[in-house]
């Protein structure tokens, strides 16, 4: 039985992690979170993750990629979480899936090479406000080759030259400098901003299989989100135990005291085994495809639930300085609550599943 | 990554099932009988497919550890319903004479016990003595050439259909408490030997309370050194391990609540059209698969050797926390059937009820807790000694 990872993933995510290491330590994350005015991403950081090859995992090697799989994109999706990167990875790496699946020869030929390079950075465009996400849902309009609406919740917007659209007619590709306008969100993780974004008559292209391939799209949302919320979920609690074990109170490490033992553990155990759902997710994206939807939907359901608890028991596990703004936690639980509510909720994920099992 | 095990084990599988169809179901067609069971399993072991990890000349196969091959020995005997060749009784002897044994107790007892001829009851809970199993107070003396046995145990499962029972006994009462300890053999029918059973809250009889009165056992039924029975209770088959036998029980449960909620109505409608069932359902269904997962993961891991790391300590707490998420949605869904112990949903009731036993047998979930604290988050010891040993 083989269901692990191979020798040159984890070498890869060991390189990767070396930079973040040293590049994306906390007390980074944290002047990157406090920058004054709208949130950034940390340029220098992406600089560095590009030169590594991290936008060309999904990029087959015919259009200069490296030809990876979701398995790959998720693995990576976990360390991201992991150290709370503010790098724009997620619409990014959307965007080349969306690309990959979707594009004609000649659009592929001419956008994935430059995504892979990092010389375009791109993003996706689903939510349309009051609680759309969904391929189904997606009300704007894009057959005319131009859109005019909102997308709300579009990660780096602002920064993106291409955007991949959810239209009612598949996926279509915007370009910057099209009839569009972006306000940065007040939105709480600033590791990942998020904008607002008014079309007036953009130029749009479709897709040619956005259709077809727009399903597939947001099963892979859901994968890396729940690969995300993965990453985070266990460094709350690895931080938590860290904690317990040097804090000391009436003579001891609290760690000795058996109650907050026994929600340490309880963290642990709603995390850990959580690992094997959202590998089972990625890698039915693969190689399932009969099981795919339903592994993602119950994934980002089970996942990003349980980040958002464990980001809470964090809190509980640190008392006082756990709530407070120079400590880590609030960035993980900001980022728990943009992975809870990006693309669908945990409660609208889990019926979702109920009908892909046929129930 | 791959969830199969890969083409290299397709040829191993394909002999398991030639084997199979060859020997199961029996000529005669009588799946029941004793008599074609034993012939089933004694070819079985002749080939390699049973009790792998123990030597020919006591009555096993003698295999080099292989979690696959185990693994898929498992799901094609199931798929057959053959016969398992599981041992009757409690077999966790069987690691421990092999560890732990003379030549003359491993010759004597361990063919026995995988034909089914010996049966064991497991002595080592007391009234006194359930998760801090080191305060025993049951006592063994040596006079002459004989173990004289005075005291009681409990929780014995199926003790009234064992022949022989290995126990833990005081034989050193002057020494600390876990270095007064022994490990005997005791044959259990015999005057000196009462085994009466406990009724369950569920009305079943699975455990019984044994009494020692002046019980007897020969000197040489002594497994391991006097006074060091604790150590040589830590044997346990670490060949050929797998969380996957144990995560189907879960899966199969699943299955049947599934069932349930398309079987009963509501409002004119199956309860599983209900959002609230169907959301709990799914949210139960994440936590199965985490742990489907985690164990095809854990098992990879181990048929690689690398370490599983966190989850090592994780799959039983995890399982009795399920079995109780589950007992309780089918609760809901049975509703006013749920007090009918006489109605069509008695299993539902019962599950209700066992479903706790998990909590309790095997290390209860508060040990569970203090097993993953120290193995797993690597917290420290519990201060009061042994109690995540």
């Amino acid at each position: 039985m083989n269901f692990l990872l191979s020798e040159d993933q984890l070498a890869f995510l060991s390189a990767i992690e070396d930079l973040l290491r040293d590049r994306c330590d906390a007390l980074r994350v944290h002047k990157i979170f406090d920058i004054e005015g709208d949130a950034q991403f940390d340029a220098e950081l992406w600089a560095g993750l590009v030169e590594m090859g991290v936008p060309a995992i999904f990029v087959p090697e015919a259009h200069g990629g490296l030809g990876l799989a979701m398995v790959d994109l998720a693995i990576v999706s976990e360390l991201f979480g992991t150290y709370a990167a503010p790098v724009p990875w997620l619409g990014h790496a959307l965007a080349t899936v969306a690309i990959v699946l979707g594009g004609s020869e000649a659009q592929k030929a001419r956008w994935l090479p430059r995504l892979a390079s990092g010389e375009v950075l791109a993003t996706v465009a689903f939510a349309e406000g009051k609680s759309v996400w969904f391929p189904g849902e997606w009300q704007l309009a894009g057959a005319d080759g131009s859109l005019t609406g909102v997308k709300t919740l579009v990660p780096n917007a602002a920064e993106a030259d291409l955007m991949v659209v959810g239209v009612a007619e598949g996926l279509a590709l915007v370009e910057k400098g099209a009839a569009y306008r972006t306000e940065r969100a007040d939105s709480g993780d600033r590791t990942r901003p998020v904008d607002t974004v008014l079309f007036e008559g953009a130029t749009a292209e479709l897709l040619a299989d956005g259709l077809a391939a727009r399903d597939r799209l947001s099963d892979a949302a859901a994968v890396l989100l729940a690969a995300d919320a993965f990453g985070g979920a266990e460094h709350c609690v690895k931080m938590s135990v860290d904690y317990a074990r040097v804090r000391e109170q009436y003579g001891q490490p609290i760690a000795a005291f058996q109650g907050l033992r026994y929600q340490l553990v309880a963290m642990a155990l709603a995390t850990e085994p959580a690992r094997g759902l959202y590998w089972y997710a990625a890698h039915s994206w693969d190689a399932l495809p009969d099981k795919a939807a339903h592994a993602a939907a119950q994934a980002k359901a089970h996942l990003t639930d349980t980040y958002l608890q464990v980001t809470r028991d964090t809190v509980e596990a640190h008392g006082g300085i756990g709530f407070t703004w120079e400590h880590d936690t609030h960035i993980y639980m900001k980022r728990a609550m943009l992975d809870w509510v990006w693309m669908g909720s945990p409660s609208r994920h889990r019926l979702r599943a109920a009908d892909f099992a046929g129930w | 990554m791959e969830l199969g095990f890969g083409a290299e084990y397709d040829s191993f599988r394909q002999e398991v099932r030639d084997f199979i169809v060859a020997h199961w179901p029996p000529a005669d067609g009588d799946l029941k009988s004793r008599a074609n069971e034993r012939a089933f399993v004694v070819a079985a072991i002749e080939r390699g497919y049973m009790h792998r990890a123990i030597p020919r000349r006591f009555g096993g196969s003698e295999q080099e550890p292989d979690i696959a091959k185990a693994e898929i020995i498992r799901e094609e005997l199931t798929k057959a319903r053959a016969p398992a060749g599981r041992i009757p009784g409690n077999g966790l002897v069987v690691p421990t004479l092999l560890e732990w044994g003379t030549e003359e107790q491993k010759a004597r007892f361990i063919a026995p016990t995988l034909r089914g001829d010996i049966v064991w009851a497991q002595g080592f809970s007391e009234p006194n003595a359930g998760s801090d199993l080191a305060a025993l107070r049951t006592r063994a003396e040596l006079i002459g050439d004989k173990w004289i046995i005075n005291g009681q145990k409990i929780w014995t499962t199926h003790a009234h259909k064992a022949t022989h029972m290995f126990c833990l006994v005081r034989t050193e009462p002057d020494a600390p408490k876990h270095g007064g300890i022994s490990y005997l053999l005791v044959d259990i029918r015999q005057p000196g030997v009462t085994v009466r059973p406990l009724i369950q809250m569920t009305r079943q009889k699975e455990f019984n309370e044994v009494f020692f009165d002046n019980a007897e056992t020969p000197a040489d039924m002594l497994v391991g050194e006097r006074g060091k029975g604790w150590n040589v209770t830590r044997s346990t088959l670490k060949h050929e391990r797998s969380g996957i036998a144990t995560m189907t029980w879960s899966l199969s449960m699943f299955r049947d609540l599934v069932k349930l909620a398309k079987e009963v109505e509501r409002n004119g409608e199956p309860a599983i059209r209900d959002p609230r069932i169907r959301e709990e359902l799914a949210a139960i269904e994440g936590e199965l698969m985490s742990l489907t997962y985690s164990t095809y993961r854990a098992t990879s891991h181990d048929i690689h050797g690398r370490d599983i790391g966190w989850f090592q300590t994780m799959p039983k707490l995890y399982m009795t926390e399920l079995a109780g998420r589950i007992a309780k949605l089918a609760r809901d869904i049975v509703e006013d059937d749920f007090t009918d112990m006489g109605g069509a949903r008695l299993k539902w009731i019962e599950r209700f009820m066992i479903s706790l036993s998990m909590s309790i047998a095997g290390g209860t979930s508060n040990i569970q807790r203090n097993i993953i604290a120290e193995r797993s988050l690597g917290l420290p010891r519990d201060r009061v000694q042994g109690a995540g040993a």
